[in-house]
């Protein structure tokens, strides 16, 4: 299950960061949720991998680690807050710009 | 507390022109010599043990775990230097009163001749090397305020620049040498390590240490070949021209070689180092004084000279030697501040200092002539002035060093050289100032003899060099023993203060000295057309050469880096993740650990391979948006399983909602932004970015399988045997959120206040054109608000907030909470947005929600404050349980009113965030009907 859950983490980062590099402000929205999601199960799967051992006191004999689980939850909100800060920063660039290239316009291809 | 004051004091001082510079020069004067005059008594008075062997400390702790201590420390050396600063300092102050242009205030003048004043002071007294260094660093800073002081002048502010970054360079050489000092003694206590030379001397790092600390002496005494920038400096004013090159500036780097002697002298790296550096710059500074037809630049040449004789002195490794080097360090002061100040007496009142046309001054200013005449002489060496009785201490230590075997005949010539130099260089500055026929062409004629009271701080030094050099033992003997005492660190050698010691060698070497320099003196004309001839070097100018190339090499690294793509950015940090993954990832030894794997069921495997083939058709499809936003939200959906599956219903419930509102969030975003069909990525770089992405992928997967399957001791424990007892509740994940690590969660709900607030501000006054149709060129639907999605949502609302409420109460002892309770509201909320348009959801509800999130960060801060009025610290919650009727027993926590706090916030913060965006569509609604 290990090997599945990190097989997860390494396409989900993988995808995200090829989308990330990509330059239309779209794509990079896309792969930062991407990177976002793998991200998150990275560190939630540092505390981990257990099977109905929920960390509530009294409801399981050998509790998951709920270190992790609390990181990762403000992680998941402040991931959203961000991503929606990075769109309206795209929205933002489009209005001044007229253009959504990361660089701020549509120049050559830089490599 | 004596020492403190006597170092604040000219900072005091510094202050006070601020608010007299309005009442004129005499005043600024006046104001700024009376605390000098009060620290010199107070020096006095704190010099009483240093008499009798003792010495003087005050600390006060500061950052001790960084060994940072505000500590002074008196003792013979610092005093020596303390009279020096002080009260050449004074003489400056009178003097420069009468020097400054008519028109200029001396508010700005005298602040910065004090600035400096109190960083030299700081310098000497520092019983704390990282204190030293701080002020030797403002000592660099403020002399180059003063050495810029006429910023009209091109020369001055490129002379300033030059020194700020000699020495400047030179001060982070030696912040590294203390630094290294530090690690090897375990102190920066300056006492301690002058207790532990051996211990350093013996270190491997030794030699690093010695070439960093000399490094810092050197470029701030001048030393070969850091010598250039000296004269450049000479732009200054002619008052601190005196005050910086003959006591203070260019006596810091000597001080730091007398400070550390106990420390660092006593090798033969010492000895090869200081010497050589001692003699080439003895040789050249002598030379080329010469040959200056600058007044000031004859003496800026002579006071390179000087230094490197000091400086040969103490690299001798020789008792007597530093004695010798120790008693010049006061002589030179003495003298050299007179000829500065004659100089600069010369310049005011003949308008130019240049010596072709400077003649025959003695027919005009006879009583000024005396003067430099007697303090020249001391320059040359002349018996019965002080500067013969160092310079004879100074021949004998020559002959009597044996270190370099059969070439320690070197040492004597070299320094006979010299002296035959120096002798001819103060026959210039005297016969050809004063005599040699008649001034050519002066810019003021007649010149006239100066204000009476100018000519006294000349007067007072002149003095004391007849003084020194006819009764040294009455006179300066009891400050050099107390002095070089301190500079050994022990007992002080047999020496002898006295102007006649017998014919001896050294006796001998002076007469050279004096016969031959009259003699080069002579052959003037022959020398100065040899100079003449030679190719000019303008040091200025070179060093400004090398400075603009070394910024055009930056500037040219700079364009080549910040290409002003960000793209490239990422690019470059992803590149320099993935470099470190190839690198360090082939050295493990197995990519996974020792703990047994989770058997795989049927079930996990399809949804995994699902998640997988959603995120690679996401990647595919990302040009096509729509699909790819679908694809996007059934990886969501995917990870909130894989929360389930692993025991995480918290995370599972907070990335569900979390899902549906980044889906509107990015239906949003494809309405605004254009669409575009094409792929605008060359195939190298596709590829390269598919490199980097499976590199990067492959690393953070080995990375997690490796932790995953290897057992670690965790902080866990602790949470979940505390939970119940310490937070009062059972869900251990909310028990941390609100409680253990409270002050956390109050950070972040700050930061989604924050983001919510900027997102609203960059939302304001935007402006965006959305396309009127889509990629496929069909118009989009004008039925905006459907039927059977506004019928179905209505319902929804208040069982939604039902749940929402449900799931806050129960948060703290089952999965739920503020978070999540918030989303489930949020959701709620902007499905009616959705369903039925912001236009209708405003007229119901006020669509302000600013309030909200303060609100909700306020309440949670009150919250922990609360905690405050029990004397409990920050975040301290309580808990009590309540009975109450119908319902039963139930427990109530403080906690709880902190994750209404959250709740709250995560509420305001969404839908400010979705609201304001809706509401953009709403503005080209209107203007579409418009």
């Amino acid at each position: 299950m290990e090997l599945l859950v990190a097989l997860i983490i390494g396409v989900l980062v993988a995808t995200g960061v090829y989308l990330c590099l990509r330059a239309r402000t779209f794509s990079v929205v896309l792969g930062l949720t991407l990177l976002g999601y793998g991200v998150n199960v990275f560190l939630f799967s540092m505390g981990g991998l257990k099977i109905n051992q929920v960390a509530v006191v009294g409801a399981s004999a050998d509790p998951t680690d709920p270190l992790t689980q609390a990181l990762v939850l403000t992680a998941i909100v402040i991931g959203f807050a961000m991503t929606a800060f990075l769109v309206v920063l795209a929205l933002r660039s489009q209005g001044e710009q007229h253009s959504d290239h990361v660089d701020g316009q549509d120049g050559e291809q830089r490599s | 507390m004596m020492l403190p004051a006597i170092v604040l004091l000219p900072l005091l001082a510094a202050l006070l022109p601020m608010f007299t510079r309005h009442l004129g020069r005499r005043w600024c004067a006046l104001l700024v010599a009376l605390p000098v005059v009060a620290a010199l008594g107070l020096l006095a008075q704190a010099s009483l043990p240093i008499w009798e062997g003792g010495m003087q400390q005050w600390s006060m702790a500061w950052l001790p775990s960084l060994g940072l201590n505000l500590a002074l420390r008196l003792d013979g050396l610092a005093l020596l230097f303390c009279v020096l600063i002080l009260g050449i300092g004074l003489l400056v102050v009178v003097y420069a009163h009468y020097y400054l242009p008519a028109k200029d205030d001396g508010g700005r003048f005298y602040t910065l001749l004090l600035l400096f004043m109190f960083s030299m002071l700081g310098v000497v007294t520092s019983d704390n090397l990282l204190f030293l260094v701080f002020f030797w660093e403002l000592t660099s800073l403020s002399s180059f305020l003063l050495i810029s002081y006429k910023q009209y002048d091109s020369a001055a502010r490129k002379g300033a620049r030059m020194a700020l970054t000699v020495t400047g360079m030179g001060g982070l050489a030696l912040l590294a040498g203390v630094l290294l000092i530090g690690h090897v003694v375990g102190s920066f206590s300056l006492s301690t390590v002058l207790e532990n030379g051996a211990l350093v001397q013996q270190h491997a790092l030794y030699p690093v240490i010695l070439c960093l600390v000399l490094l810092g002496a050197f470029t701030k005494s001048a030393q070969f070949p850091f010598h250039f920038w000296l004269p450049h400096a000479m732009a200054a004013p002619t008052p601190v021209s005196a005050y910086l090159h003959s006591a203070t500036m260019v006596k810091a780097g000597i001080f730091l070689l007398a400070r550390f002697y106990p420390v660092l002298a006593g090798t033969d790296l010492w000895f090869y180092l200081v010497t050589t550096a001692g003699m080439a710059t003895l040789l050249w500074g002598a030379v080329w004084a010469l040959f200056q037809h600058d007044l000031k630049g004859l003496l800026a040449f002579s006071t390179i000279s000087h230094l490197g004789l000091i400086t040969l002195l103490f690299g001798l490794n020789s008792p007597l030697a530093a004695v010798a080097g120790v008693f010049h360090i006061i002589n030179h002061a003495t003298f050299k501040a007179g000829l500065f100040m004659a100089a600069g007496i010369i310049d005011q009142q003949t308008g130019t200092r240049d010596m072709r046309r400077i003649n025959g001054l003695w027919k005009y200013m006879p009583y000024t002539a005396v003067l430099a005449m007697v303090a020249s002489a001391a320059m040359a060496g002349v018996p019965l002035l002080n500067g013969f009785l160092s310079k004879e201490m100074f021949f004998t230590e020559t002959l009597q060093s044996d270190q370099l075997g059969a070439m320690s005949w070197l040492l004597p010539l070299g320094a006979t050289l010299g002296g035959v130099f120096s002798v001819a260089y103060s026959a210039r500055f005297i016969h050809d100032v004063f005599f040699n026929g008649e001034p050519v062409n002066l810019p003021k004629f007649p010149p006239q003899e100066p204000p009476r009271y100018m000519k006294i701080p000349v007067e007072i030094l002149v003095a004391l060099c007849v003084a020194v050099g006819v009764f040294p033992a009455i006179t300066v003997a009891a400050l050099l023993a107390v002095a070089a005492t301190a500079t050994l660190g022990g007992t002080l050698p047999e020496y002898h203060l006295a102007v006649w010691h017998g014919l001896n060698i050294p006796l001998l070497m002076s007469v050279i000295a004096l016969v031959g320099g009259i003699a080069v003196y002579a052959c003037r004309r022959r020398l100065f057309a040899w100079y003449a001839r030679l190719p000019e070097i303008d040091a200025k100018r070179v060093f400004e050469g090398r400075i603009q190339a070394v910024v055009r090499l930056a500037a040219g690294v700079t364009r080549r880096l910040q290409t002003g793509s960000l793209q490239g950015y990422v690019a470059w940090v992803l590149a320099l993740v993935a470099a470190v993954l190839v690198w360090q990832l082939p050295n493990l030894a197995s990519v996974t650990g020792e703990r047994a794997m989770l058997p795989v069921d049927g079930v996990s495997v399809l949804c995994a391979l699902m998640l997988i083939a959603a995120a690679l058709l996401t990647t595919v499809l990302h040009r096509q948006r729509m699909m790819a936003i679908i694809c996007l939200s059934v990886v969501g959906l995917i990870v909130s399983l894989i929360f389930v599956r692993f025991s995480a219903p918290d995370l599972a419930l907070t990335q569900l909602s979390v899902e549906v509102v980044s889906v509107l969030l990015l239906m949003l975003a494809m309405y605004f932004l254009p669409s575009r069909a094409k792929a605008d990525s060359n195939p190298l770089r596709v590829s390269r970015d598919a490199v980097l992405a499976v590199l990067i992928g492959t690393g953070v997967a080995v990375v997690a399988l490796l932790v995953m399957t290897t057992d670690t001791a965790t902080i866990s424990p602790f949470f979940l045997e505390n939970s119940v007892p310490g937070g009062g509740g059972t869900n251990v994940v909310n028990v941390i959120l609100v409680d253990f690590r409270g002050f956390d969660t109050f950070g972040e709900i700050t930061v989604l206040g924050i983001a919510a607030l900027g997102i609203y501000a960059l939302l304001s006054d935007l402006k965006l054109a959305s396309a009127k149709y889509d990629p496929f060129g069909r118009p989009w639907a004008h039925d905006a608000h459907p039927l059977v999605l506004v019928t179905l949502s209505r319902p929804l609302l208040p069982l939604a907030l039902m749940i929402a409420v449900y799931i806050f109460l129960r948060g703290h002892n089952l999965p739920g909470g503020g978070f999540v309770a918030g989303l489930i509201t949020s959701v709620a909320l902007l499905l009616q947005y959705v369903a039925s348009g912001v236009t209708w959801v405003h007229k119901r509800i006020p669509g302000d929600y600013h309030p909200l999130v303060a609100l909700g960060v306020l309440l949670a801060g009150l919250t922990g404050v609360a905690s405050w009025a029990f004397d409990a610290p920050f975040l301290t919650s309580t808990f009590t349980h309540v009975h109450l009727p119908l319902i039963g027993d139930f427990e109530l926590a403080s906690a709880m009113l902190f994750d209404t706090g959250v709740f709250l916030t995560v509420v305001g913060a969404t839908l400010l965030i979705l609201a304001n965006l809706g509401k953009l569509s709403l503005l080209d609604d209107k203007k579409e009907t418009t």
